[in-house]
């Protein structure tokens, strides 16, 4: 479980994150939801060490990850796997290498038994047959996905995706969606999603976390939220016509 | 702003030696280094220093028309031209151009589609990981490029001043070998030592720290270059007030 108490953030005197306190449990998909700009990435950076924080604390398991030291801070963030909003997969590299990366510098595993865990994560995202191709062959929705399988391949406590969905279409993004959700089940991982796709909510979302403008205004899950009465919350839900009708006949009935 | 970035490429500099990866790692990516540094730079040094030497020993040889001066003196003129301040300052020069701006601009790539986020993520000391294999990779193959520049601006020298019959081989010769002082030749290689260094940090400093997008990659590989440049001068000159 990661915890995080009164998150602040500002940049340039502009606050960001204004006292941001949350759970994130252990085998569920915890999605950080809201509108552009509401400050969601610069709270995952936060919680994984890309950005100190101005106030508050992190904890991993009850381990504090804010101030923690170097080694500890070190030790914590080789439990984690990230899924970055363009993938990051490294150019030079190609697919095999890539999600090979991080048990050639975390480990001491032999080669073959590396081999064997990256066919393995490979299969598991539905990527066979792809070991030797390179980043800029493969499409956006390949790329999340040996993104998501370089997450796992060192046996990640925790995953942190930012933005999967973003440019992907509808039915990829589900496929990405539904693989996020399986692989935290299957290994019993924490996994934070930031998100502003309504499906990924709605297909995903066992614990939402709402930001406006840097304030955490409601949390719940995806059955609760379109009861909800926070008006802003409201207005990020039912922003299409789609799902504003879907209301009105909900309400008529 | 510039004390505050002086400070700051400082504190860059420290964090490549905390928190490293094994040795093994730094191994083999320093032997790629050096590849991408060395080995491809050869063709480039090679027609430059070539064609360097060959304009030098023209061109000395058009100003000394007294007849009073021995033809040794071109090849004289050449050989020190070359070892004190040819070979180890305009190959530098060049060095910059090539090899900091593709630091720069790899380096800068990395930052903006956060891969560089991706290693930190990982518990990685991206600093160490990425820039510490360039700049021993440089320190190592810049001098051996200085040498071979050196060699092959002489050999132009020689091949021109042959053909175009303005000196003699026996005297090309000679005067290479005149009042050889073996101190010229270390000189350039501190030289070159101290270019490498500054020419890999300050490239990987500038596209490190690259924030934006594709228009500030370009950004910060010009920066790389013309601050590179700058420096390589400052240090010609402080080394030449020091050492000569």
């Amino acid at each position: 479980m990661i915890e995080i108490e009164n998150i602040h953030k500002a940049y340039n005197g502009t606050p960001i994150l204004n006292g941001i306190s949350g759970k994130f449990e252990k085998g569920k998909t915890n999605l950080i939801l809201g509108a552009s700009g509401t400050g969601k990435s610069v709270l995952l950076k936060c919680i994984v060490g890309l950005t100190l924080p101005d106030e508050g604390k992190v904890l991993y398991d009850n381990r504090e990850f804010t101030t923690a030291n170097k080694t500890v801070k070190t030790e914590i963030r080789r439990e984690i796997g990230m899924l970055f909003q363009g993938s990051a997969l490294f150019d030079s590299k190609n697919v095999e290498q890539n999600v090979m990366f991080p048990l050639d510098i975390l480990t001491k595993m032999p080669l073959d038994e590396k081999l064997d865990r990256v066919n393995f994560c490979l299969k598991r995202v539905g990527l066979e047959d792809t070991n030797k191709k390179m980043p800029s062959e493969i499409s956006g929705g390949m790329k999340k996905r040996v993104g998501i399988a370089r997450a796992i391949v060192n046996s990640s406590r925790y995953l942190f995706c930012d933005e999967p969905n973003s440019g992907l279409d509808p039915q990829t993004s589900i496929l990405i969606d539904n693989l996020i959700k399986e692989i935290t089940v299957e290994y019993d991982i924490t996994t934070v999603v930031v998100t502003h796709d309504m499906n990924s909510v709605m297909e995903i979302g066992d614990n939402i976390m709402f930001l406006h403008k840097g304030n955490k205004l409601w949390e719940g899950n995806n059955d609760n939220i379109t009861q909800s009465d926070v008006e802003e919350l409201n207005d990020f839900v039912f922003a299409n016509k789609m799902m504003r009708n879907l209301k009105k006949q909900s309400n008529a009935s | 702003m510039f004390i505050a970035n002086i400070g700051k490429y400082f504190m860059f500099l420290g964090s490549l030696f905390v928190n490293r990866e094994s040795f093994s790692t730094y191994f083999k990516l320093t032997i790629e280094e050096c590849s991408l540094i060395g080995i491809n730079s050869i063709i480039l040094v090679a027609i430059v220093s070539s064609f360097m030497g060959a304009v030098t020993t023209l061109q000395t040889a058009y100003n000394l028309i007294n007849p009073l001066i021995p033809d040794y003196v071109i090849s004289l003129v050449v050989r020190d031209m070359t070892i004190l301040e040819l070979a180890p300052t305009i190959i530098a020069i060049i060095f910059a151009g090539k090899v900091g701006s593709s630091m720069a601009g790899g380096l800068g790539t990395m930052r903006i589609t956060e891969q560089i986020d991706a290693l930190e993520v990982m518990g990685i000391n991206s600093s160490s990981y990425l820039v510490l294999p360039k700049v021993i990779a440089s320190i190592l193959m810049y001098p051996l490029l200085v040498i071979l520049a050196g060699i092959l601006s002489i050999m132009g020298g020689y091949l021109v001043g042959s053909l175009a019959g303005i000196i003699s081989p026996t005297d090309y010769i000679y005067g290479i070998r005149f009042d050889f002082n073996e101190f010229t030749v270390m000189f350039a290689l501190i030289k070159s030592f101290v270019f490498a260094f500054l020419v890999s940090t300050i490239s990987s400093y500038k596209g490190f720290y690259t924030s934006g997008g594709a228009l500030e990659v370009g950004i910060a590989s010009t920066q790389a270059v013309t601050t590179s440049v700058i420096a390589i001068l400052f240090a010609d000159y402080f080394l030449a007030q020091l050492l000569l």
